[in-house]
């Protein structure tokens, strides 16, 4: 046998060997192609060869090295590639298990509502005005047109600490400290906790939230109040809420009017939420009553002004669908959870 | 205020109770202004039951209580109806129900067998329609109601028809500033004005008696506190026959809710429910001295109430009172004393109509606790002029019931007489404060409709308000006038034309928004308590006898105990939500709360409100999980200069688990301020909540915080350098704290040091009794080169003298 054939019968060799399924790839390198190898030792050999066969053969035994080093590099590639393969297909885990929640809580119902409110009125320019809980008679009453003795303080039951000092039972308190220190043009809000001496029960809490609303300036109309509310019910309540007026009477404003929003559950058909009304109560407001303007130094000759107050309660109770106010003071995690 | 729409008919031509579109009459009187809470049909609920009489009494075969009754229902033949009522008689005119019939609860009559007798239909109490014995004198719920021989002809038809049972009431909403709401007449305006229809109240009509008497002979009135009293006027009645009223009054008066008493009682509840005027009736033969002073009371005289479970009351001299000349008979405009009260044997009678003013009979009413139908008039103020034309209509009454004799001659003291308000009409102003376009014709003709006299030939045209509405005032409540007769949503929607100001949330408003976001991403969640608390929980929570935190706002007319002063701490209020969850078995909590706490100043001094930040759980971490986010807090707010220091002294926290975050200065001396307490909860104030677990609980002053707070950003370049790090192992004794290690790292490390902290604590074998291992890792870096070897190991063993110097702490080994 020539040393051609020699060379050919290695390549087919190695090769097929290559391809058995435990083929040890690196045993198999030292073997054809190593120092000591079968190759090697082939191509010690070509000395024997006449000048002429030396190029071709040794061409030939270059093609045969190239030929088995490319199939060792294949053949690793792939070994590889599978035991990467093995690797992933080992790592594999059930997604379905369950996960591992970051630890994570929520605003407050009420928070939320209130966050909301501002949210719509800060987008028209309003700023947010805290007052005190604490209050004085002046600011709480006389100054909003209620004075010692005015019927309208017994819709209001009161808790007071002395004759002259008392939790306030509502958020249009910050209107008259407003006023007094700011002129018009005046846009705030002014969201907080008020007090009734009311039992708890489902629908009344001795603690709740207000948001109060003013806007004082020159030819302020009750159209601009109408047409401000009608945002905020669209705001809250979606871009189909229609609005409806119904007269009413609050010392402080004149004329006053509670503003109904239509169903925002059945669209005004009737339904359980509206008690078949087709419409819901949400807040009260009216214009600015000229005595409350004065009292603040706010010529109502020159400015006028409207005011409302929305019960943050209320709103979310609407909203959410929640039936029984207690639960919001509860603070269940399991009730916070939903919202 | 009820309103019998049968009554209201007096005055109105509305449609009557059987005819009217109830429905769309409350709509349309509560948008214009006269606000409907409900109505409720009266009669709707007895179907067929007639008027029938006995003809014929036979016993019963198989009974010894039932009685067999023929009964003549108008019809005819007879009707058999077997009864158990034993006060029937054969002649007797009686209600009976014939079947198909609906008696009130929906009680359904048919036709029946009794003990093997057939029965077609029930004989009727006054129980069964719905009556009382005051509604139906003589009868009671023994026996069949007896109607009278008055019915003789009435037999056959329609009981609800007959008894007059039938009729609508309408429940308003009052609100204070309509006083002259409170009366028949009052919405029957309203009614008119809404329907467009007239109003007709017509003169009450007295006839002269004209026998030489006058009241003049029997009483005289002195006002003598005209203060409080601007009209009192007053007429005697002589011969006075105390009877039932007739039905009709009676009917009236039940329909609106009130019980029928006798003719004279009946007359003044009938008149103020009609006028609205408050009206009294005194026996004259108790007013000593035939004289009636309107005067202040003497303190500590004595009134004796027509309520008879009440217990004689002293009065004070800020009361009024009507008084003869020995002693209070009333206490004016809230109710009548039991020394004047008319009874079955009154027969000389003394009518007041007079007008109290109402800050004084509210708090009459107040501070003795008595709230009447009366009191609650007058304290909204009641038109004087209506004292007359109420007067005289109860005097009128009393002619068409027969019940007594009209004294002629009125008393009518009249100190208080005001000048009626006269307004211009401006419609240009009252457009543009409406932002309307109501033409001046429309505001006249609503205005008069409303009864306001227009005068239209001055120019601006003059409005004379009527006496009764002393709720108009300016040219903002005719605007209210114009416009609730226009339609409320009739005006157009407009947004206004404002000058522009700075608007949005102010830096404080955004730093707790933002802080709540924080709180809320650490997975804690915002609870929302009420602000008061009992007295009660300052020892609950084991607060030291002698804390300022133990003075509160106290409330003077709380609900309860435990609600009775506002919170100076968190605490309570937050463990009370921790005790929720856990009674409610939810596994673990973490809560927070911006709690608004209201410290005391001086007695007339408004108290300080701040916010407190009140963080508790239980189940979810330990002390150094609530240290940590009690550290989120503080970085949030940029504030870095401030340490944990241990308190030991117990109370409302475990004494070997709370820390105090105070401020530090640059060298890390504590500067004085105090950013809030951290700690296991003591298990003994646990406890005492019904708490069980470790809870935890933090209560930051977030106004310290927010005072403090450094949150302007400025850039630093990034380092170019690498840090090089050393960790120590120190053997220390077990008592010494290992945050006193880092700080001695922190001070001495100087400027290379970029980071300290304890990364390790070792107990055990090879370091004795009562001594831990604290392993530290310092990272050390120079912002313009790379440390040396040689550099870092110098402030090493700088670290490593202090360390041995001021805490006498040795090295157990060195790690590079």
């Amino acid at each position: 046998m020539g040393l051609r054939e020699t060379l050919l019968d290695i390549k087919s060799e190695a090769e097929s060997r290559l391809h058995e399924a435990n083929a040890d790839i690196e045993a198999l390198r030292i073997q054809y192609l190593g120092k000591k190898g079968e190759l090697t030792a082939v191509l010690r050999g070509m000395g024997q060869l006449s000048p002429e066969e030396r190029p071709a053969v040794g061409a030939l035994a270059n093609e045969v090295r190239a030929s088995i080093e490319g199939e060792i590099a294949k053949m690793k590639a792939e070994r590889e590639e599978k035991l990467r393969e093995l690797k992933l297909s080992a790592e594999k885990i059930d997604v379905t298990m369950p996960s591992v929640l970051p630890p994570v809580g929520k605003r407050h119902p009420l928070a939320q509502v209130q966050r909301d409110l501002e949210n719509i009125f800060l987008g028209m320019g309003f700023s947010i005005v805290e007052g005190p809980e604490v209050e004085l008679d002046f600011y709480n009453f006389q100054a909003l047109n209620m004075p010692e003795g005015h019927p309208a303080r017994d819709t209001q039951d009161t808790f007071y600490i002395t004759d002259n000092i008392l939790l306030r039972s509502q958020t249009s308190s910050v209107q008259i400290r407003t006023m007094e220190k700011k002129k018009p043009p005046i846009r705030i809000i002014s969201p907080g906790r008020v007090y009734r001496s009311d039992n708890e029960d489902a629908t009344h809490s001795p603690v709740f939230h207000q948001c109060e609303g003013l806007v004082v300036d020159r030819g302020i109309t009750m159209g601009d109040l109408r047409g401000t509310l009608l945002i905020l019910a669209r705001e809250l309540f979606g871009p189909e809420t229609k609005i409806r007026f119904r007269p009413h009477h609050f010392p402080y404003t004149e004329p006053s009017a509670e503003l109904d929003v239509s169903c925002f559950e059945c669209g005004g058909k009737g339904c359980r939420l509206c008690k078949g009304e087709g419409w819901i109560e949400i807040l009260g407001c009216g214009m600015v009553h000229p005595n409350v303007l004065l009292g603040c130094g706010v010529d109502p000759e020159e400015f006028s002004g409207f005011a409302f107050g929305v019960g943050i309660e209320r709103i979310a109770m609407l909203k959410y669908h929640i039936d029984d106010m207690r639960l919001l003071y509860e603070n269940d995690m399991r009730f916070l959870a939903q919202f | 205020m009820k309103l019998s729409i049968n009554w209201c008919r007096d005055f109105v031509g509305i449609d009557g109770a059987e005819d009217i579109d109830i429905k769309k009459f409350c709509d349309m009187m509560t948008d214009s202004g006269s606000k409907v809470e409900t109505y409720d049909v009266l009669g709707e609920d007895i179907k067929n039951v007639k008027v029938a009489r006995i003809v014929k009494i036979t016993p019963h075969p198989d009974s010894d209580h039932l009685l067999i009754c023929q009964m003549d229902c108008g019809e005819g033949e007879l009707h058999q109806i077997v009864t158990g009522a034993q006060n029937v008689f054969e002649g007797a005119i009686v209600p009976a129900a014939i079947p198909p019939a609906t008696l009130p609860g929906g009680v359904k009559i048919k036709p029946g067998k009794l003990r093997g007798v057939q029965s077609d239909g029930m004989l009727c109490s006054i129980g069964e329609l719905n009556l009382t014995s005051h509604d139906m004198p003589g009868n009671d719920n023994s026996g069949i109601c007896i109607l009278g021989e008055e019915f003789a002809d009435k037999i056959g038809e329609d009981i609800c028809r007959v008894l007059m049972l039938s009729d609508i009431v309408v429940d308003y909403e009052i609100t204070p500033n309509r006083p002259d709401c409170l009366s028949v007449i009052g919405l029957a305006r309203e009614a008119a004005a809404t329907f467009d229809l007239p109003c007709h109240v017509p003169a009450p009509a007295v006839k002269p008696l004209g026998d030489g008497d006058d009241v003049s002979n029997y009483v005289k009135v002195d006002i003598e506190a005209p203060d409080l009293c601007s009209r009192y006027a007053a007429k005697v009645v002589k011969n006075v026959k105390i009877a039932p009223s007739p039905l009709w009054l009676r009917m009236r008066l039940r329909a609106m809710g009130v019980r029928p008493i006798n003719n004279i009682v009946d007359i003044t509840n009938y008149v103020m429910l009609e006028y609205g005027q408050p009206m009294h009736a005194f026996d004259y033969k108790c007013l000593d001295g035939a004289h009636i002073h309107v005067r202040r009371a003497g303190d500590g005289e004595i009134y004796k109430s027509l309520d008879i479970n009440a217990e004689d009351t002293p009065l004070t001299s800020s009361m009024l009172v009507i008084a003869d000349d020995n002693k209070p008979v009333a206490l004016a405009g809230v109710m009548g004393g039991a020394n004047s009260e008319i009874t079955d044997e009154t027969s000389l009678v003394v009518f007041e109509s007079a007008n109290f003013e109402g800050v004084s009979v509210r708090r009459t009413a107040k501070a003795m606790g008595i709230r009447t139908e009366s009191s609650a008039r007058f304290e909204k103020g009641m038109d004087p002029e209506t004292c007359m034309p109420a007067l005289l209509r109860a005097c009128e009454l009393v002619q068409m019931l027969g019940a007594g004799e009209v004294v002629d001659g009125v008393v009518d003291i009249y100190p208080g007489r005001a000048e009626p308000t006269v307004l211009p009409l401006q419609p240009d102003k009252i457009n543009a404060f409406l932002g309307t376009d109501i033409s001046e014709e429309y505001m006249v003709s609503a205005l008069r409709k409303l009864s306001f006299e227009v005068d239209t030939d001055k120019s601006p045209a003059m409005v004379h308000v009527p006496t009764w509405r002393a709720d108009v005032k300016c040219m903002s409540d005719l605007s209210e006038e114009v416009i609730r007769m226009y339609g409320y949503n009739e005006i157009e929607t407009t947004l206004p034309f404002i000058r522009m100001s700075e608007g949005g949330r102010t830096e404080r408003q955004m730093f707790e928004e933002d802080l709540k976001s924080l709180l809320c991403g650490m997975g804690l969640w915002e609870s929302v308590t009420f602000s008061f608390i009992g007295p009660r929980s300052y020892d609950m929570i084991k607060l030291p006898a002698d804390s300022p935190l133990r003075k509160s706002v106290v409330i003077s007319n709380p609900l309860g105990e435990d609600t009775s002063v506002m919170r100076t701490t968190g605490i309570p209020t937050m463990l009370e939500v921790l005790l929720h969850n856990q009674n409610h078995k939810n596994p673990s909590a973490m809560m927070y709360e911006a709690a608004t706490v209201y410290i005391p100043n001086g007695e007339d001094e408004l108290p300080t409100e701040k916010k407190s930040l009140c963080i508790g759980m239980y189940g979810a971490g330990d002390f150094y999980s609530l240290k940590g986010i009690c550290e989120r807090v503080l970085g949030f707010a940029g504030i870095r200069s401030y340490t944990t220091v241990s308190n030991r002294k117990g109370g409302t926290y475990h004494p070997g688990r709370c820390g105090e975050l105070v401020g530090v200065n640059a060298i890390g001396d504590e500067n004085g301020i105090h950013y809030g307490t951290l700690g296991q909860i003591h298990p003994d104030v646990a406890k005492a909540y019904g708490l069980s677990g470790e809870i935890y609980a933090a209560e930051l002053d977030l106004e310290a915080i927010y005072e403090n707070r450094s949150m302007k950003h400025e850039f630093v370049h990034l380092p170019k350098y690498p840090s090089t790090s050393r960790d120590f192992s120190f053997v220390c004794d077990e008592e010494l704290e290992a945050g006193r290690i880092e700080s001695v790292c922190v001070r001495v490390g100087g400027k290379l040091l970029v980071d300290a902290y304890v990364f390790d604590v070792y107990r055990g074998e090879g370091l004795g009794e009562g001594k831990k291992s604290v392993s530290v890792r310092i990272v050390l870096r120079a912002p313009d080169r790379t440390l040396t070897d040689e550099e870092a190991d110098k402030t090493a063993a700088k670290i490593l003298s202090a360390m041995e110097k001021e805490l006498g702490v040795t090295l157990r080994g060195v790690q590079k």
